[in-house]
């Protein structure tokens, strides 16, 4: 997933304070994504072992736009190059920033509205030091400080595979930017500081498999993006490694090693399950962001793959979230015990939610529908409970059970209510979201 | 080949385990009482009971099932609580169109199982996931306060 | 014996009548007469009646019962007069035809409209009181007894001197030779035994078991399962359809693409839903791809602006005056959202078609499906069910007509069902409406009066012959006699047919736009006169008519003028609409945030005679919460030409937790019967707006209620 709405705003507001040059050193100089690791740091050409970039031994002699396609899925390009309904690649998808709009541009290889005049050096440099074509800077809304990661190979298969699609006519929408925010070349400094534009390196003592874990989500994958918390410049905060980011509204939640607020109680194998299929039993259901990301990218990952990111996130140093409460037991059974001080969100409760997901939090049909144990129902914000229950959530693909999104029927106070019931019924770390909240999350 | 047990019989169902058990009941097995409404789970009408627990048809897997015993609405008046609601919906004439009262017979039926008088909270607990577009919510609220009270007598 | 729909036969109460009986009403439209052969009923005195030599008797219901209770109704009025235990008849859905049995009112076979008692109280008396009177003639006869010293009870004759008495069924072959007499005479109405009094209900026995089966529910020999697609934009057409994922998948039988539709028929719904959402179609949308809620909204002021035309005789006011008001109201796109999801089951043979539906038009469906296959509509045999909500969708045909033209390129009976997706999305609905009143004002009373309603003609599309001199009687209905006593009232009428929606009727019709329109407007004359709405209201009615009679009935019982909480509100609807008069008063309380919580409607009704009394309660109860989820939640939006809505998670409907209470009193009335289907939908949603400006010092003019508009300022 690329950096999404809230961060990109900040972000472009934070390059305007370097550009004014007092910032403090320790802003600017930040670990390496795989600095925790230890070990030694071999170029790829010295690393003994099965190559830990490129695509999976099945693929090896696939042609260069098979590969193409499969790093384009790792890479998750799709999710933010392609508008609500619109053709794959084609760009125009928003991103509603505080003082405009950015809408992502057509990669197809259309020559009049793509990228089908740019040049394999173009292409390089637009992926690993965000400069467009024509020179301009891009915003980071395109992750290039993870895309560097990639090597050359890499990077130009996926224009190989772009190149093979159907060119679209589909002219690129303006961003509609004030000033300073359109002062694209003040991006140059944030580059400068915050992608290192150095390519994916292995460490020499791990695995084969940790090192290709490590390179699809430092690179490709692009984790950190959404998961780790960002600095007041907002780079990436590589200190608090994936303790916790935000994407659109969504909070982003710890996926370090810490085993309340993170990941490190989930078993290798659930960590799986939830890359390749967007559920972990009792664990987690992916939604939003995420359930695009499992969609569109993690399901079309081989097994080897989806087990070497798992391998890779389970060495993750553990960071206590104290903004997330602990995974709670099972609700009571009965509706007349749990929380009495909120009857609208009992209401909105036992007339749209109950049915799938009980009065225990359980799940009364799917295990998809367990409530408790999740960490967004014990997050004080709410703000993914909100989100959920205005935008629906659970498996696209057809056929599978998936909850439908109330914005239409209910009001903000409505869906307010029923989050913070949610949250006080079936989590550890009541909620009090209040309605405000939720219109600003409708608009996301 | 699927097997289920569904209002104290065995039945048969050659379906893939994603069907959900709405559409094996209506549609392979040929029972019909269960009905359709929304497929989301927001209406009830598709409503019947696993181990006697009300449940959502239409987005339940029937693979899920297992050896969960299935009361339909055709069934449900074999036992005492599905009985008495299904008397006190007769005397209180409750029905109108009576297309999503399979639904609310099965919902209700469950509620006075397990609640011998259930309030106002417990019925809207029990009852808000199934609507009903004639509008019979009054007499459905009637119909629950005294089957219970002959149920529980 | 002919196939007899199942439906039918779970009718059967008590005593089995012959299966030949039953056959009778079914075989294509043929009805016996007395006499016609060996399978027919003994005794078949008119459309209605059947009796066998064993004594079972079948009623055939001329409308179709959808929770109306109209089976109940109609049998008690022939059973009053006829003097059988209703306990032991058959009730049978009436087979399609106009002639037999067209809606009086209407001439066509149809249910709508709160009719059915206005237009059969008094025939079907009248059957019952004809085969009664031949009864008792051939038992006289046989007894060689004056038919004057004869009564009946029960399904017999009995002559009470000779302590006699024989049962309808020994004497159905000699009473079928006697000729029906020209006016038959009624029973007292100081005599009824029945009518007038509460009766359990005749059609739901079945309901409680599972065992009825609705049209969806039927199970033809060999039935294939179908579900569809239409264009999303109505009027468009499909451009291309990549079925290659759809055909890989079990169960994924026929893919049958037409111009407009997709279906997929498959060994379930399940496997057909599925392949219909594999299908990757593309459509070109037409004309009214641009067509949104914004567009609809704009052509209905834009239509507001033309004269139209003058449904009453009096002359616009020249709203300039000081002394004048106005106010415009208007009312949302809706739809119907039946439990029972649209569906129709089809078997196209050469030259033949067999349909299972739950329609309220039977001879319509029979006529659109004729037409669709290009046979004559004799050729078209309807097995018409009993229908899990109609509301006025099913007065429509257009479920039929698609049903039927994707079962032409299927082998065999074909079953399509409508996802609830499609149910909503691409339906027919309740147009938008506007109703622009002005009046002058003298001593706060109106002494000219202009209500300018604004919406489709569709009666000019359904019932043609019906529209005349420009006037949509429904339209206007409600707007053109009111229950107030006003002096020089100008209705006009501008039709305005929506761009990119098709509209239909849906429960309450007209009224709904008027009686709210109205109501609110005299509520708003009230609040410019000072006056109280109840006194304000009181002041133009006539204080010896019905209309004041129901008001002051509802406000006492409502306790109206008794302190209530900040910010809550009663409102008052008064209304005469369908025969019937109404008032409702509703209690509100409206939350700092603006949700309107609705406690407690006090409806008093005097809809003259009563036949069945739990049953007008029944419709009241029903109604007003049909009315509360529209004037609560309900609204259909477009954007792009295309239904935003699209289940019961986005088109919300009223469940149980919010409830209101509701209270129901019955006037006792020997007045012509009025309609009670339709009024209770209609008298509650100006109720709870009037309550709402009550609570809040704000009148809302346009439905559903905007929770914004009224929320605290903060």
């Amino acid at each position: 997933m690329a950096i999404r709405t809230r961060t990109v705003a900040l972000l472009l507001g934070a390059a305007v304070v370097i550009g004014g040059g007092a910032v403090a050193g320790r802003m600017l100089f930040l670990p390496g994504p795989l600095d925790f690791a230890g070990g030694t740091r071999v170029a790829l050409a010295d690393y003994k072992g099965p190559s830990p970039i490129g695509v999976p031994a099945k693929l090896a002699h696939a042609s260069l736009i098979e590969k193409g396609r499969y790093l384009t899925d790792a890479a998750d390009c799709r999710a933010c190059h392609t508008a609500k309904g619109g053709t794959p690649f084609a760009g125009g998808r928003p991103f509603k920033l505080p003082f405009g709009t950015l809408y992502t541009p057509n990669i197809t290889p259309d020559k009049a509205t793509g990228i089908g005049n740019w040049t394999d050096a173009q292409f390089l440099r637009a992926v690993h030091q965000g400069i467009s074509a024509d020179g301009t800077r891009l915003y980071p809304a395109l992750p290039y400080a993870s895309y560097a990661l990639m090597p050359d190979a890499d990077v130009l298969a996926i224009k190989a595979y772009l190149f093979s699609l159907q060119p679209v006519r589909q002219a690129n929408l303006p961003n509609s930017f004030t000033f300073p925010y359109n002062q694209r070349w003040l991006m140059g400094f944030w580059g400068y500081f915050f992608n290192k534009d150095k390519r994916f390196e292995p460490i020499a003592e791990r695995s084969p498999e940790w090192n290709r874990g490590a390179y699809l989500v430092e690179g490709p994958a692009h984790c950190g993006e959404c998961h780790t918390p960002r600095t007041l410049a907002q780079a990436m905060n590589t200190r608090q490694k994936f303790a916790g980011g935000a994407a659109e509204g969504w909070n982003a939640y710890n996926i370090t090693g810490d085993r309340t607020t993170g990941i490190g109680a989930w078993s290798k194998p659930e960590i799986e399950a939830y890359l390749a299929t967007g559920h972990a039993n009792g664990r987690s259901v992916a939604s939003g962001p995420m359930r695009e990301a499992v969609d569109l990218s993690f399901s079309k990952l081989t097994k080897g793959d989806i087990a070497a990111i798992a391998t890779y996130l389970q060495t993750i140093p553990p960071i206590h979230s104290a903004r997330l409460g602990a995974p709670a037991a099972f609700a009571a059974a009965s509706h007349a015990q749990g929380p009495a001080d909120n009857p609208i969100g009992k209401r909105v409760f036992e007339q749209a939610c109950v049915s799938c997901h009980a009065w225990s939090g359980k799940g009364a049909l799917v295990a998809d529908a367990q409530l408790t144990a999740k960490k967004a129902v014990s997050d004080p914000t709410a703000a993914n409970v909100a989100l959920m229950v205005l935008q629906g959530t659970g498996p696209q693909t057809a056929g599978r059970p998936y909850m439908p999104g109330f914005a239409r029927s209910y009001s903000d106070t409505e869906i307010a209510a029923v989050a913070n019931y949610v949250t006080a019924r079936f989590g550890t770390m009541p909620s009090k979201i209040a309605p405000r909240d939720v219109a600003k999350l409708r608009a996301e | 080949m699927l097997e289920l047990s569904i209002n104290g019989e065995a039945h048969h169902a050659d379906v893939t385990a994603d069907v959900p058990l709405l559409w094996v009941l209506r549609d392979v097995l040929g029972m019909t009482g269960t009905k359709f409404g929304c497929g989301i789970a927001q209406c009830g009408a598709c409503t019947v009971h696993l181990d006697g627990q009300p449940v959502r048809a239409c987005q339940l897997p029937v693979g899920l099932v297992g050896a969960r015993k299935i009361t339909t609405v055709e069934g449900v008046g074999a036992t005492p609580a599905g009985a008495a609601v299904q008397k006190a919906w007769l005397d209180l004439d409750v029905i109108q169109c009576g297309y999503c009262q399979s639904g609310q017979i099965m919902s209700a039926a469950a509620l006075i199982a397990s609640t011998p008088a259930p309030s106002d909270a417990d019925i809207d607990a029990a009852m808000a996931g199934n609507i009903c577009r004639c509008g019979t919510y009054v007499r459905i609220r009637e119909g629950i306060k005294k089957a219970a009270a002959e149920h529980h007598a | 014996m002919n196939a007899v729909a199942p439906t039918r036969r779970q009718l059967l109460r008590g005593m089995a009548a012959g299966g030949f009986v039953l056959a009778v009403g079914l075989a294509g439209g043929q009805l016996a007469v007395a006499g016609d052969d060996a399978h027919a009923a003994a005794f078949a005195p008119d459309a209605f009646i059947r009796i066998g030599t064993d004594g079972a008797m079948t009623l055939i219901m001329p409308q179709v019962e959808m929770g109306q209770g109209i089976y109940t109704t109609l049998a008690m009025l022939i059973a009053e007069e006829l003097d059988v235990d209703l306990a032991t008849v058959t009730l049978a859905e009436a087979p399609p035809s106009d002639a037999l049995y067209g809606n009086p009112l209407f001439k066509i076979q149809m249910t709508g409209g709160s009719t059915s008692v206005r237009a059969y109280f008094l025939p079907m008396r009248r059957a019952g009181a004809a085969a009664r009177a031949m009864l008792v003639q051939a038992a006289a006869a046989r007894w060689r007894v004056d038919p004057a010293s004869c009564t009946t009870e029960a399904g017999q004759v009995r002559h009470a001197a000779s302590g006699r008495s024989i049962g309808y069924g020994a004497i159905a072959g000699a009473a079928a030779r006697l000729k029906p007499p020209a006016e038959p005479v009624l029973k007292d109405p100081k005599t009824f035994r029945l009518v007038g009094k509460p009766h359990h209900r005749l059609d739901t026995a079945h309901k409680v078991d599972g065992s009825l089966k609705y049209g969806i529910d039927v199970m033809p020999e060999g039935v294939k399962f179908a579900t569809l697609a239409a264009s999303p934009v109505l009027g468009g057409k499909v451009a291309h359809v990549d079925d290659s994922q759809a055909r890989a998948l079990p169960g994924v039988r026929q893919i049958v693409v037409l111009d407009d539709i997709v279906a997929v028929v498959g060994d379930h719904m399940w496997a057909a839903k599925q392949g219909l959402d594999a299908l990757a179609i593309t459509w070109d949308d037409g004309a009214n791809a641009a067509v949104s809620t914004e567009t609809l909204w704009q052509g209905l002021q834009a239509a507001a602006a033309q004269p139209g035309v003058a449904a009453t005789k009096a002359a616009p006011i020249d709203a300039t005056g000081e002394d004048v008001v106005s106010a415009q109201y208007e009312i949302p796109l809706l739809a119907h959202a039946p439990m029972e999801p649209m569906n129709c089951t089809v078997h196209v043979k050469p030259g033949a078609c067999e349909l299972w539906v739950g329609t309220q038009v039977s001879t319509k469906a029979q006529g659109i499906a004729a037409k669709a296959l290009g046979i004559p509509p004799e050729a078209v045999t309807v097995n018409n069910h009993l229908i899990g909500g109609g509301f006025g969708r099913r007065l429509e045909v257009d479920m039929v007509e698609k049903a039927v033209r994707v079962a032409q390129k299927v082998d065999g009976p074909v079953k399509i069902v409508w996802t609830r997706e499609e149910d909503i999305q691409k339906a027919m609905y309740r147009s938008l409406y506007g109703s622009w009143m002005s009046a002058r004002l003298q001593d706060g009373k109106p002494v000219a009066w202009e209500h300018k309603v604004v919406g489709p003609a569709v009666i000019a599309r359904f019932l043609p012959p019906a529209f005349t001199g420009g006037i949509d009687i429904d339209a206007v209905d409600g707007a053109v006699e009111t229950p107030y006593v006003l002096p020089d009232m100008a209705v006009r009428y501008v039709r305005h047919e929506p761009v990119g929606v098709q509209t239909c009727f849906w429960r309450g019709v007209g009224p709904n736009n008027n009686v709210f329109s109205t109501e609110c407007f005299v509520d708003l004359l009230a609040n410019k006169a000072g006056t109280d709405p109840l006194d304000y209201r009181r002041s133009l009615t006539d204080p010896k008519g019905r209309a004041r009679h129901v008001l002051d009935l509802a406000a006492e019982k409502a306790g109206w003028g008794t302190p209530l909480p900040a910010r809550s509100g009663r409102g008052i609807c008064l209304q005469f609409a369908f025969g019937s008069y109404l008032a409702t008063i509703a209690e509100v309380a409206v939350a700092d945030d603006g949700t309107v919580r609705v406690q407690r409607l006090v409806t008093a009704v005097d809809c003259g005679v009563t036949v069945n009394p739990d049953g007008v309660i029944a419709q009241i109860q029903g109604g007003h919460v049909f009315g509360l989820s529209a004037v609560l939640h309900q609204q259909i939006t477009l954007e792009k030409g295309r239904v935003q809505q699209s289940n019961f998670h986005d088109y919300r409907v009223l469940r149980i937790d919010e409830m209101p209470q509701i209270e129901v009193h019955l006037v006792a009335s020997a007045e012509a019967p009025g309609g009670i289907g339709e009024p209770g939908t209609v008298s509650v949603q100006p109720a709870v707006a009037n309550a709402v400006y009550a609570a809040t010092g704000v009148q809302l003019t346009r439905m559903p209620i905007d929770p914004a508009l009224i929320a605290r300022k903060a």
